[in-house]
Order: structure tokens, then sequence, then C-alpha cells
């Protein structure tokens, strides 16, 4: 196995011209321990980045800072320059509602609230305000159960009560709300790892239709996942990020000895 | 140690199934060299013997060829390999092809052997054979232990051999083209000769062939469609 310390910048193209999202010198702590060490990053508009690494390397506490989820956290403090669109989203006076909204988020454990498949969907449009006709919520639901490839399955029963859908329609379920309130950025943390096969097919190919339209970062502990659904991977290592280069290189031929040895099985 | 890291997987049994191809992958090219040595020697010695031999053992090389296929597919399915892993397996594909064909090029060097001597064999042409002879197997030999080093360098050296080769084979031809138009009794013999030539040349360019998949084992550079002098060039960028 490879015991390698981690020192030197990031490998690779960490930095693109067409960035969605800008990430400069982020620190991330919780309290007095650095779970994030200067990380630059970029990501590219209308893609797909896969942030890999093993547990606890930082991967998904750096994802939940692009949308200030960390922000639920007392103990938690961002450092650095984080900019979607070029627009501070740390800056104090910003509002964090808004930014969720342009920044969705989808977790591991499909989460629907227990309310019916069209209320979920329908949540984020009413506390936003976007629609002010009940014709116009109906056409957000269905364009958004459409996008996510949950429509025809659930057409007919919009009134049962979504936590009855099963593991992977939930999860589209939550995608569907997410895209409702037309964020800009999803941020995906580990999305398939509560599902089955059929499931996770289902939700990776909803993944590369929504890339044409979103930009998404996915967090996953599937590199079979990161390989197949993602343009650009990045490799986090204890807090720190080794190497990001397009995952047709990462997969075949990394740069950095320590994704090498993560992607091939190597240490754990 | 490994210089690849082939042997430092967390699955003890993935370091074993990536070593056993590399072992058998090996083992097929001892077979195929020693197989390219004999032809040689028995277009040369006039020996029908050793070339009935040559020929009796390109079973065994198809079956090594089927038996690595179907274990790189294995591990494909099982391991689902990356980065250095997978190009091991798909190099091993590829090199276990050219084996292969180096085999069936060593077993027509065989038949032409049979035929020149049951005819009388006449010395014409077997200098150039010789000669040409020594290059290639060394090639062979270099690849094979390039691989087997992961040598890259070595792997260049042999890239380098194959524009000898094709000199030399150019070269020979033209003297062949002078036997026959000296004496036209000779040409049916001179163009068995010229048939040996021949694959002993295609030995030489699957030799190089191997090489290029060293190179791609190595270094994760797909240098094939190129010249020695280009492949250096590419690989002094790195």
């Amino acid at each position: 196995m490879i015991e390698q310390p981690i020192s030197g910048p990031t490998v690779g193209h960490p930095l693109v011209d067409n960035a969605k999202m800008s990430m400069r010198d982020v620190n991330v702590f919780y309290g007095d321990k650095q779970a994030i060490f200067g990380v630059d990053l970029d990501i590219a508009e209308n893609q797909v980045i896969a942030m890999i690494g093993p547990s606890g390397c930082g991967k998904s506490t750096f994802l939940r800072s692009l949308n200030r989820m960390n922000d639920t956290i007392d103990i938690c403090r961002v450092e650095g320059t984080l900019k979607l669109d070029g627009q501070d989203i740390y800056d104090p006076k910003l509002d964090v509602v808004p930014l969720r909204a342009r920044v969705g988020m989808v977790f591991q454990k499909p989460n629907p609230f227990p309310k019916s498949i069209y209320d979920n969907v329908a949540y984020g449009a009413r506390i936003h305000g976007l629609v002010s006709r009940r014709t116009e919520l109906d056409e957000i639901v269905e364009t958004s159960l459409q996008k996510a490839g949950l429509w025809n399955e659930v057409k007919d029963r919009l009134d049962e009560p979504g936590t009855g859908l099963s593991g992977g329609q939930q999860q589209r379920l939550c995608i569907a709300r997410t895209i409702a309130v037309s964020p800009e950025v999803i941020l995906m943390d580990e999305p398939c790892s509560a599902l089955d096969p059929i499931a996770t097919a289902k939700i990776e190919e909803l993944i590369a239709e929504l890339s044409e339209n979103y930009t998404i970062a996915i967090v996953t502990h599937s590199m079979q996942q990161a390989a197949r659904v993602s343009h650009r991977t990045a490799y986090f290592h204890l807090g720190k990020l080794v190497e990001v280069n397009e995952t047709e290189k990462v997969f075949t031929n990394p740069d950095h000895e320590l994704t090498e040895a993560y992607i091939t099985g190597r240490f754990g | 140690m490994d210089k690849l890291h082939f042997n430092e997987h967390i699955s003890k049994r993935f370091n074993e199934d990536l070593e056993d191809l590399k072992s058998q992958l090996l083992e097929m090219g001892g077979v195929v060299e020693q197989q390219t040595i004999n032809a040689v020697k028995a277009i040369i010695g006039a020996d029908s013997d050793l070339a009935e031999k040559v020929i009796a053992v390109e079973d065994d090389v198809d079956k090594r060829e089927v038996n690595l296929d179907e274990q790189c597919t294995l591990v494909l399915a099982r391991r689902q390999p990356a980065a250095s892993d997978l190009r091991m397996v798909v190099s091993v594909i590829k090199i276990t092809r050219d084996l292969e064909r180096m085999g069936d090029e060593a077993q027509k060097i065989a038949k032409m052997a049979i035929q020149l001597t049951e005819s009388g064999a006449s010395p014409h042409g077997y200098v150039e054979i010789r000669h040409i002879a020594a290059i290639v197997q060394q090639m062979v030999n270099d690849t094979l232990d390039a691989f087997a080093r992961y040598d890259v360098a070595m792997a260049l050296k042999v890239a380098k051999q194959d524009k000898t080769v094709d000199q030399e084979y150019a070269s020979a031809m033209r003297e062949m083209a002078t036997f026959m138009m000296e004496d036209p009794r000779s040409i049916s013999r001179v163009m068995n000769v010229i048939w040996a030539l021949r694959a002993l040349e295609r030995i030489g360019d699957h030799a190089m062939n191997i090489a290029e998949h060293v190179i791609y084992l190595v270094e994760g550079l797909d240098v094939r469609h190129n010249t020695a002098s280009e492949i250096e060039e590419q690989l002094a960028k790195r």
C-alpha cells in the first residue's frame, strides 16, 4: 500500500475558462479542526464534476460549502472565496434562501416531505413565490417531474404521499423538487448510495440529461459512477484537492500517484 | 518492487489475477520466441523435422491466446480495473494478439523450410535470412524484456530497430531479384526465401507493436502509427 505525504499544489486542471462557480483558497474548519486545506477549483458551466476520495477526505464538506449548507453547523467556519457567476456567496449581505434555490441539493437518502407527490414538487416554487396561479404551478410540477424522468410513473397519483414511492422514485422526486425552483447548479451528495442498480442507472441517465441545462457537482463513493457520469473528476485526500482532470484521463492515466492508488484500490 | 505497483492492491486476489496475466503472457512470449528461433534454424539447417515441430507448437500458442483473452475478460468483468490496471489488461489483450500472429509467421517460415528442404535447398538468400533473423530475434527478446520490466527505454530501442529491419528487408529483396535474374531456374526456391524474409519482417513489426503497447502500459501514452523518432519526441515531452 502506498503512503505518501500530500504536498504541492493540485495537479491537472482545477481551473477552467467557463466557470459557473469559482472557489479560491477555500479552508473549512470544524472548531479547531481543519477539514479542507486551500482548495482552488472551478466548476464548469453545464458540466458534471465528480468529487471522489476516501471517507473523511472532505469531499462532502466541500460540496456543502458550495450552497452554505455548512452554515447550519455552528462550529463550522468557511474561509476563502466562493463565487457563483462572479458573486461572492459568503457575502454577509447575501440571503441564503435564494442562493439555495440557485444552488440546489440532492442528498444521500431520498428525503421527500410527508406530503403528496404534487406538494413535494410544488413546495419550493410556493415558498420562493415563483408562481401566482395554480395552472403555472401545475406546469412547473409536470415539467419538473418530466425532467426527473418520473412523470409517466406518477402522473395518475399526484395526490398520493411521496413517501409511498420506491427508493429510486423518491430520489427522482427529490431531484424534481430541486429542479422545480429552476436552480442553476445542482449538488448531489452520494445520490445513489441507497439505491439498487436499476434505480441507480436511471439516476445516472438523468444526470447526463440534466447536464445539458444544469451545472452539476456530485460526490460519490462509486468510482465507476464517477467514471460514467462526469466530465471532470476531482480527487480529494485528507482535506486537500490532489488532482482535477478530465474524467477520461483520471480513469485511464491519472497524473497523481495518490489518485492512481485510490481508483485502483491500492489503499483504503 | 513492482514499479507500477500491481502487487499492492487491497484485494490480494486482484494482485494474483494481474500477476497471472503477466506471467502467462511472458510464458506465451517465450514459446513464440523459441518458435521463431527454431523456424530460422530449420530453414538455414534444412531441418524439416525441426520445422514440423515449429508447426506443431502453433496449437499450443492458439490455446494460450484464447485462454489469456478469457482471463482478461474475467478481470474486466470482476474488477472493473482503472488506470494502470486497466492499461495492463488492455495491453495484455493486444500483446497476446501480436504474439499469436508472430507464431503464425514462424509457422510460415517453417513451411518454407520444409519446401526448400524437399526441393534441394540452395544457399541463395540464407545470408540475408540469418542477418535479418538476428536483428528480429533480438527485437522479440527485448520487447518481452521491456514488458517484463515495464522498461520504456528498452521498448523505444525495439521501435528504433524496426526501421533497420525494414531497410535490411528492402536490400535483401534487391539481392533476391538479382538471384532470380541471374538464374531463372532458382525462381521458385528464391520465392520461398522471399516468403521467409517477409515473415521475419512481419515478426519485427509485431515486436514493434508490442513495444508500443508497453509504452502505453507504462506511460499511458498511445504511440501507435508513429515513427520511432516521433515516439521518442513524445516521450521526451513528458
